[in-house]
């Protein structure tokens, strides 16, 4: 393979958080321009805080949610985690500032109990992520709805301030959102765990054939998923005042998540995607919102595009990915690869990767 | 124990049958460090049963294996990577989305602190390529970028890695173009000099004897010759490797057979895979296809069948112009593709027999279904299919009856054309001359036969024609009976080199 043809083939292609982004400043441009177009200010302070705001319950979810999408599982029983955790965390406090670091930890204990159990499901028992998890999250749902009638316990001022307070317009539970994506985006990068996530999900036969552990990652990932889940439900209950047996379920954080990670490049069979694309995707759902919130659409047409928005990104992003098998010929006959690569035989026989691939 | 007089690995006695087929029947070879040790037989000879068990993939019935003198036993793949054994296959053990300092270490990836040191993996990655003289590899690209030449390179770096003393590589250039085969005689030099024994396998006599210091040779599972490469002349190992008349094993053109009006003509047929196709299937006639793999062989199937559709060009069946857009319109017009991948694209693998055979009438012919129904067990027992009953589901029946159910579903159509994409891969001796049977009736019977293969004696034997594809086009016909040497010197261009080049 001769230099040129190598380079001329790796042309930079837009990567898909690239895109992804590209796509949220173009929601941007198009929500600043609604917006004023009703005489409000999209980038005022107030607008901007609600976005963010927006963003910080669903990151939490979505950053969790990606992990668990990498190593080609799925996590249903998120919104029933953070419902779980808010009542748990609540009702610890008591309204006592004394217990805030109690509730804290129990909320995030028991997340990360829920988790291994399905991370354990899922590689032990061999039952696939979407009913594993369908059938925790069930459990779990069942345990709320005997156990509580409504809102239960409440968490002090101290507490509530994390959902309250904020550095000018950017709220503190985004920046502690953002912190955690920040870490997850290193424990993929520079963790041997993180590495294997992206093997498993990528291909569990490579995996194993190279030596890796290939239960560790997906369990680790659910773990991480429901203890993510847990820090949105504190988050929750510090903005409430209150723990609620609904407000996950309410906010539909399952589908959401997933919505938001697919939205975010990343591949819903695993091995493929970036953390910064999810919060990307978090971002497009929270502009999306804002701006129909503003502009007073009704809620169930808010539904409608997003779903649009949704099957629009998966259909770019499959699209990109048909490509695979290169042209070998142009429109009118003439060789595609040769005048890159020179007379040689490079564009010859073997070069198919499709055929490669078979 | 010296090492450095005496093998490295040596395999004495080995056997393995599956399902009561022996396929490997007592083959010993030793492999000394620093000698290219060529593995050469047919399709079915038993090499590469042979690689996979040195390579800890399958478990051996009998015999011995000894690495270094001592008693070795691979259970899993990379037991044997540890020890230092290590097999580059033709289908790649990567991830493509990885990139390729990933991938080589993966499992393995080095760390500082306790996190892995990124710049250290990719300063290891180029290290390791550099050693095998590779300088535009960035271990920091995605595997999915490269070539299949540099995923080679990658798989042969990610054995390096592992420190290996023993590398098998399984056909390593049957994807790659000549200029890339002189890049991986470099790296096997560099390999050489290094003390690694490599096993090499090839269909390449060329090949075999520029690099291969020793030469064994299989033919039906039993060693046939291991002896030094120099003194063997290329007539010689064809002979051994060989050693059974090709008219015995294909039948000829039954009696009544006709060779009578085109059924399907291509002018100037293209699209972006295939270009200036010209291509008469005439009715009664057995048309072969040969080239190498990525010649656009398969391409050409599925242009014809609607799949990929010609773009370019015209395109006619039964003396009317049909541009054929869709498979449906192609099978509606009395085209039927056997695809080479029976399992991904042939069958319903987690339904009955029954429901296979009739997958097609019941999907384009609706109207056919119930005539199609009660035809089916003659259909399927003329095609003399074993299983347990039309309810089998079809994953559990053995590839050769697969094979055949695939068949029963094409001619439940009662095709005009039929195409045949690598229809005997992976298929029993017996399953094999059952197609090939089948084959000559429908010519018989007036039916146009396009058969794609790449096996060089089966073209030979079944074709009235054949046809070599080379970079998306046409590159020769040949009459039947031609030589393979002449077959593989149009395939790969190198028709001045007629003697180096002969395949099995």
């Amino acid at each position: 393979m001769s230099a040129t043809a190598t380079r001329a083939r790796r042309r930079v292609r837009l990567g898909s958080t690239a895109i992804v982004y590209l796509a949220l400043l173009g929601v941007i441009v198009v929500g600043a321009v609604l917006v004023g177009s009703v005489g409000r200010n999209f980038f005022s302070d107030g607008n901007i805080r609600d976005i963010l705001t927006g963003m910080s319950v669903l990151g939490f979810v979505a950053v969790g949610q990606t992990l668990v999408i990498l190593t080609g599982s799925l996590d249903l029983s998120v919104p029933y985690v953070v419902s779980l955790s808010s009542l748990l965390a609540a009702e610890t406090m008591r309204g006592n500032p004394a217990n805030i670091a109690q509730g804290v930890l129990l909320a995030l204990g028991v997340a990360a109990l829920i988790g291994l159990g399905n991370g354990l499901i899922v590689t032990k028992l061999r039952v696939n992520g979407f009913i594993a998890t369908l059938g925790v999250g069930l459990i779990v749902k069942g345990y709320l709805d005997t156990v509580y009638k409504g809102s239960a316990g409440s968490v002090p001022r101290e507490f509530q301030l994390i959902g309250a307070t904020g550095l000018g317009p950017v709220p503190v539970s985004t920046i502690i959102m953002l912190a955690v994506a920040a870490l997850v985006f290193l424990f993929l990068r520079r963790t041997r765990t993180g590495h294997h996530i992206y093997a498993v999900g990528g291909s569990v036969d490579v995996a194993r054939l190279s030596g890796l552990h290939t239960a560790r990652p997906v369990i680790v990932a659910h773990v991480l998923c429901s203890v993510t889940a847990a820090l949105a439900g504190l988050l929750l209950a510090s903005r409430l005042g209150v723990g609620s047996p609904t407000v996950g379920s309410q906010g539909g954080y399952d589908l959401l998540s997933i919505a938001a990670v697919v939205l975010g490049g990343t591949v819903l069979a695993g091995g493929r995607g970036t953390i910064w694309g999810t919060i990307g995707g978090v971002a497009i759902f929270a502009v999306l919102d804002s701006v129909m919130s503003v502009m007073q659409v009704n809620p169930f047409l808010k539904d409608v595009v997003r779903g649009v928005v949704i099957v629009a990104a998966v259909a770019v992003y499959t699209g990109r990915a048909l490509e695979r098998r290169r042209p070998r010929f142009g429109a009118k006959g003439f060789h595609t690869t040769r005048s890159d690569s020179g007379p040689g035989p490079s564009a010859g026989p073997g070069l198919d990767p499709a055929e490669a691939a078979r | 124990m010296s090492e450095s007089s005496g093998p490295i690995l040596s395999a004495a006695g080995l056997s393995k049958s599956f399902f009561g087929v022996t396929v490997l029947k007592g083959v010993g070879l030793e492999l000394y460090p620093g000698e290219v040790h060529g593995l050469v037989g047919e399709n079915g000879a038993g090499k590469s049963t042979l690689m996979k068990i040195i390579a800890g993939v399958y478990s051996r019935d009998d015999g011995t294996l000894e690495l270094a003198g001592e008693p070795v036993e691979f259970t899993h793949p990379l037991q044997a990577m540890r020890a230092g054994v290590a097999t580059v296959f033709q289908e790649f053990n990567l991830l493509p989305e990885r990139s390729v300092a990933e991938n080589v270490f993966l499992g393995r990836e080095p760390r500082s602190r306790g996190f892995v040191d990124t710049r250290a993996m990719a300063r290891q990655t180029a290290a390791l390529l550099a050693e095998l003289g590779i300088g535009f590899i960035d271990p920091d690209s995605r595997v999915s970028s490269l070539s299949v030449a540099e995923q080679q390179i990658v798989e042969i770096t990610k054995a390096l890695s592992f420190d290996a003393r023993v590398i098998s590589m399984d056909e390593p250039t049957a994807a790659l173009a000549d200029n890339e085969v002189e890049l991986l005689y470099g790296i096997i030099g560099r390999l050489k000099a290094r003390g690694v024994a490599i096993l090499y396998v090839s269909h390449r006599l060329k090949e075999i004897f520029d690099l291969c210091d020793t030469i064994t040779v299989l033919k039906d599972g039993a060693l046939v010759s291991s002896g030094p490469a120099s003194g063997l002349g290329t007539d010689e190992l064809v002979r051994r490797m060989v050693g059974r008349s090709i008219s015995t094993y294909f039948p000829r053109a039954l009696p009544g057979t006709v060779v009578g009006e085109p059924v399907v003509a291509v002018r100037g047929g293209g699209n972006h895979y295939v270009t200036d196709i010209d291509l008469d299937l005439r009715a009664g006639e057995v048309v072969g296809i040969a080239g190498l793999q990525g010649s656009g062989r398969t391409e050409l199937a599925e242009a014809f069948f609607g799949a990929v559709p010609f773009s370019r060009g015209e395109l006619v069946l039964g003396g009317e112009r049909m541009p054929l857009r869709s498979p449906r319109a192609a099978v509606r017009a009395g085209v039927a593709l056997i695809t080479e991948d029976r399992k991904a694209q042939g069958l319903a693998l987690g339904q009955s027999v029954r429901d296979n055979a009739l997958l097609v009438i019941r999907s384009v012919f609706p109207g056919r279904t119930r005539a199609a129904r009660r035809s089916v067990p003659g259909v399927l027992s003329s095609l003399e299919i074993s299983s347990r009953g039309l309810d089998q589901e079809v994953q559990y029946l053995s590839g050769g009856n697969q094979q055949k159910v695939v068949l029963a579903k094409w001619l439940a159509t009662k095709p005009r054309v039929v195409i045949l994409d690598e229809p005997t891969r992976g298929i029993d001796v017996g399953a094999k001359v059952a197609v090939y049977t089948l084959m000559r009736e429908l010519a018989r019977d007036g039916v146009a036969i396009l058969m794609i293969s790449s096996e060089l004696p089966e073209v030979i034997g079944m074709s009235d024609r054949i046809l070599v594809m080379r970079d998306g086009r046409l590159e020769a016909e040949l009459d039947a009976g031609s030589s393979e040497e002449s077959v593989l010197a149009a395939a790969t261009g190198t028709l001045t080199d007629t003697r180096g080049e002969a395949v099995l």
